[in-house]
């Protein structure tokens, strides 16, 4: 499918893709790194949301700022920003996740010289009312920041059309999510993969009508590759780009039927209530999503969702792909692990680094578990 | 150190802080009452180092601080034996020691005094960094009690105006909470006074942090990180104001007697990051051989960091501001601008920058602060790559030759006088 290929191509090169936008359209590029940045805002400021993660080239000139323990997400990031790499960015966004993006938002500040940098201090706590209005306070005082970055007004409108444009990607994404869940041969983890990782960096306008044609087509698509041997696996943990994860589960008779990942249905979890105070809804949707461990939303809620999850997408086992040093991730595993065991639901945990250190322990691990399922 | 002659033990008899064994007394008394706090029928709340204790001591409740049993476990070198015991429960190696050891102990009652009271109620601010979030969730889930969240937007570059009313609106609800796990109405009288002693507390702790402004110093960073104890605890009650007043009077009586941290200070040294708790003895004996002594730390001065926000007639209304601002929930260049202020104030001649694996908000940044530091004040830092509790990531021979060759480069800058507080 050609569409495919256009995914696949800007999956693989994001900042190509980029650059020519912006030379296309003539407007900014703001990069981010995190699910929770409020890229409805930054698109209706018509301003480029790209989702940053790391080229994985070796790094050298970021051992100048940061310990070799923190994660290879934030390392690799601002590798490439010092080398030069992202200097199709206009700016930098930073909205509050972890310990070590909090720190990397200073860093990137004092090093890396975009010429906008706006720290979007999400609440850390969602599950209250002086939350919930926090939330929409933030969004608002981001609207200004934006605002006085492009040096333009954000209009009701292109909120409006912005939040509806965002309601169709994070359906459609759901959608094909759904189609899988019932066929994975329709598509494959990587294809997936790359639909994602494409959808965070293309032009909205671009993609709502991309994916309206793929979930046409693959509506109207019945796979040949059905298969219905395959041990239904759901990934769960922080960013996982890299694609191999997927092509090694799927070569080992694994079918990836859903996930609880960043770069996953948590990116398109929940739907902006068009109705009312439009920022108001923005920031429901953010406070109400699936949240991420390094937020506090309930001590039971992340196990809960897994859990549910498992039995709703009838999954066989459970994957945990999380990124070395990522705190709040490790923090939550023992307690995820245990709710898993609970139910005998089986589960395994793989420790990766941006790029995959060892596929071949990888794969040995995974056709390990999956023969065991 | 075999043939220790009299004059030496005499002379480090002289320079022993007589307040040390007032407080061990204290803090011995103040433990056995939380341990015994369901026969008093007093409540018991965990809180994080940086969390507002004020309001628990106006409602009578006992404080306990998981981050000061963290440190207690790496002092008494327990930190390796429970670590490895997280790691069996599933807990990466690379999460912050103070949460694994105590996270290790609950469960089985281990450490050095073993386990900590029992929590009626978790108190968690994260001011500090967003490791406690987890950790109070986990011990939340483990003793199966109410969990409250202080949550303070982290202040970049500023202290946004929805921030401090999101903060203050909290503050309210934190009183509720109180109200409701403890089951009596709120005494703002009380608070009132517990306020005005948090004040002059944090007040006196500074001024005996102030005495090593002298030259040469009475105290040292690690008795600093000894005496804090009293500050994190019990801020509030008269208790700590007492010490804090005698402690005060003897560093006063010492400048005057010449009694000194360090017997022949030469080099005055500043310290970065929380103590390597298994190596204190260690870290002074090395330094105080090359005639340094660390004269200040970050790490102790941060309980009073705030002091400019919160006004002592209207604690609770401007508690919000002072607990948000303080140290660690700063940018990294106003972190560089407050260590800048200490190099001035107690005129050091280099910087220790303890790069903690355990803590990332303390950590990450260092490198640029440390640049800044050269670019503004000429000032050498030397960067050692440990961690508070675990031993195992403690590589002595590499450190202590590090220590070496950073001692002759402030030994030379000195004898040239030329580059050390140049600009």
């Amino acid at each position: 499918m050609d569409m495919l290929k256009r995914f696949g191509d800007i999956a693989q090169n994001p900042h190509d893709y980029a650059a020519t936008w912006k030379r296309q359209y003539g407007r900014q590029v703001f990069g981010h790194f995190c699910s929770y940045t409020p890229e409805e805002l930054i698109n209706a400021a018509g301003v480029l949301p790209f989702r940053i993660f790391g080229s994985g080239a070796p790094i050298s000139l970021a051992d100048a700022h940061l310990q070799a323990y923190s994660c290879s997400l934030v390392r690799s990031s601002l590798n490439d920003a010092l080398a030069g790499k992202l200097d199709f960015l206009d700016g930098t966004v930073f909205p509050h996740t972890c310990d070590s993006i909090q720190r990397l938002s200073d860093v990137w500040r004092l090093n890396v010289k975009f010429d906008v940098h706006l720290d979007v201090l999400l609440p850390v706590k969602l599950n209250t009312e002086s939350a919930r209005e926090y939330m929409a306070d933030v969004l608002l005082k981001f609207k200004k920041d934006l605002e006085r970055s492009i040096q333009s007004k954000i209009t009701p409108d292109e909120l409006m059309r912005s939040a509806e444009t965002y309601n169709r990607i994070r359906t459609s994404l759901k959608s094909i999510y759904e189609m899988r869940r019932h066929d994975s041969g329709l598509l494959s983890g990587q294809d997936l993969l790359n639909i994602l990782k494409a959808a965070m960096v293309m032009d909205r306008e671009e993609l709502v009508q991309s994916l309206d044609t793929l979930v046409k087509s693959l509506g109207q698509t019945i796979s040949k590759k059905k298969d219905e041997n395959r041990k239904r696996i759901i990934l769960a943990g922080g960013i996982c780009n890299i694609p191999e994860i997927y092509s090694v589960i799927e070569d080992a008779g694994g079918s990836i039927v859903w996930d609880d990942l960043c770069t996953g249905s948590r990116y398109f979890d929940g739907t902006i209530d068009l109705y009312g105070d439009i920022i108001g809804s923005i920031a429901e949707r953010y406070i109400d999503r699936i949240h991420c461990p390094a937020k506090h939303a309930g001590l039971y809620r992340r196990g809960g969702h897994l859990v549910r999850l498992t039995k709703e997408m009838q999954a066989n086992g459970i994957i945990f792909i999380l990124l070395k040093f990522c705190d709040p991730h490790a923090f939550d595993y023992p307690y995820l692990k245990e709710q898993l065991d609970k139910e005998n639901i089986p589960s395994m945990l793989f420790e990766i680094e941006e790029q995959i250190p060892s596929a071949r322990h990888f794969k040995t691990r995974c056709e390990a578990f999956l023969e065991m399922l | 150190m075999q043939n220790k002659s009299n004059p030496q033990d005499l002379d480090k008899k002289k320079r022993k802080i007589k307040a040390v064994a007032k407080m061990k007394e204290i803090m011995t008394h103040y433990y056995i009452e939380a341990k015994t706090a369901e026969q008093s029928g007093k409540k018991v709340a965990w809180i994080t180092s940086g969390g507002p204790v004020e309001p628990l001591i106006a409602m009578d409740v006992i404080p306990v601080y998981p981050e000061n049993h963290g440190a207690m476990i790496g002092a008494a070198k327990m930190g390796v034996d429970l670590c490895l015991k997280s790691e069996e429960m599933g807990y990466t190696t690379d999460l912050c020691s103070y949460a694994r050891a105590d996270i290790a102990c609950a469960p089985i009652n281990g450490g050095p005094i073993g386990g900590l009271p029992k929590p009626d109620m978790l108190v968690c601010c994260n001011n500090i960094c967003g490791t406690v979030l987890k950790w109070y969730e986990v011990q939340a889930r483990h003793f199966q009690v109410p969990l409250f969240i202080l949550d303070t937007p982290f202040c970049h570059t500023e202290f946004t105006d929805e921030a401090k009313k999101y903060v203050k609106r909290q503050i309210g609800e934190y009183i509720f909470f109180l109200e409701k796990v403890c089951e009596k109405p709120f005494d703002y009288d009380r608070m009132t006074a517990v306020g005005k002693l948090s004040i002059q507390g944090q007040q006196l702790w500074q001024a005996v942090l102030d005495t090593a402004m002298h030259k040469p110093a009475p105290m040292s960073a690690f008795d600093a990180f000894f005496n804090l104890a009293l500050i994190v605890t019990l801020r509030g009650t008269q208790t700590v104001v007492d010490y804090y007043t005698g402690l005060l009077q003897e560093m006063q009586a010492r400048i005057k007697a010449g009694i000194r941290a360090v017997p022949e200070e030469k080099y005055r040294l500043l310290w970065d990051n929380l103590p390597v708790w298994y190596r204190t003895r260690w870290f002074s004996e090395k330094l105080a051989s090359h005639h340094a002594c660390l004269v200040a730390d970050t790490y102790t001065s941060a309980w009073c960091t705030s002091m400019r926000y919160i006004k002592e007639d209207d604690f609770l209304e401007t508690m919000a501001e002072g607990y948000s601002r303080i140290y660690l929930n700063l940018g990294v260049d106003e972190m560089a601008t407050s260590i800048i202020e200490m190099v001035d104030k107690y005129d050091v001649d280099g910087m220790v920058m303890h790069s903690n694996r355990s803590c990332k908000p303390y950590s990450l940044g260092q490198y640029d602060i440390a640049k800044i530091l050269q670019r503004k004040r000429g000032l050498p830092t030397l960067i050692i790559e440990a961690d508070m509790v675990d031993e195992r990531s403690f590589a002595e021979k590499q450190i202590e030759n590090r220590i070496d060759a950073f001692m002759e480069v402030i030994q030379k800058d000195r004898s040239s006088e030329v580059g050390i507080h140049a600009f």
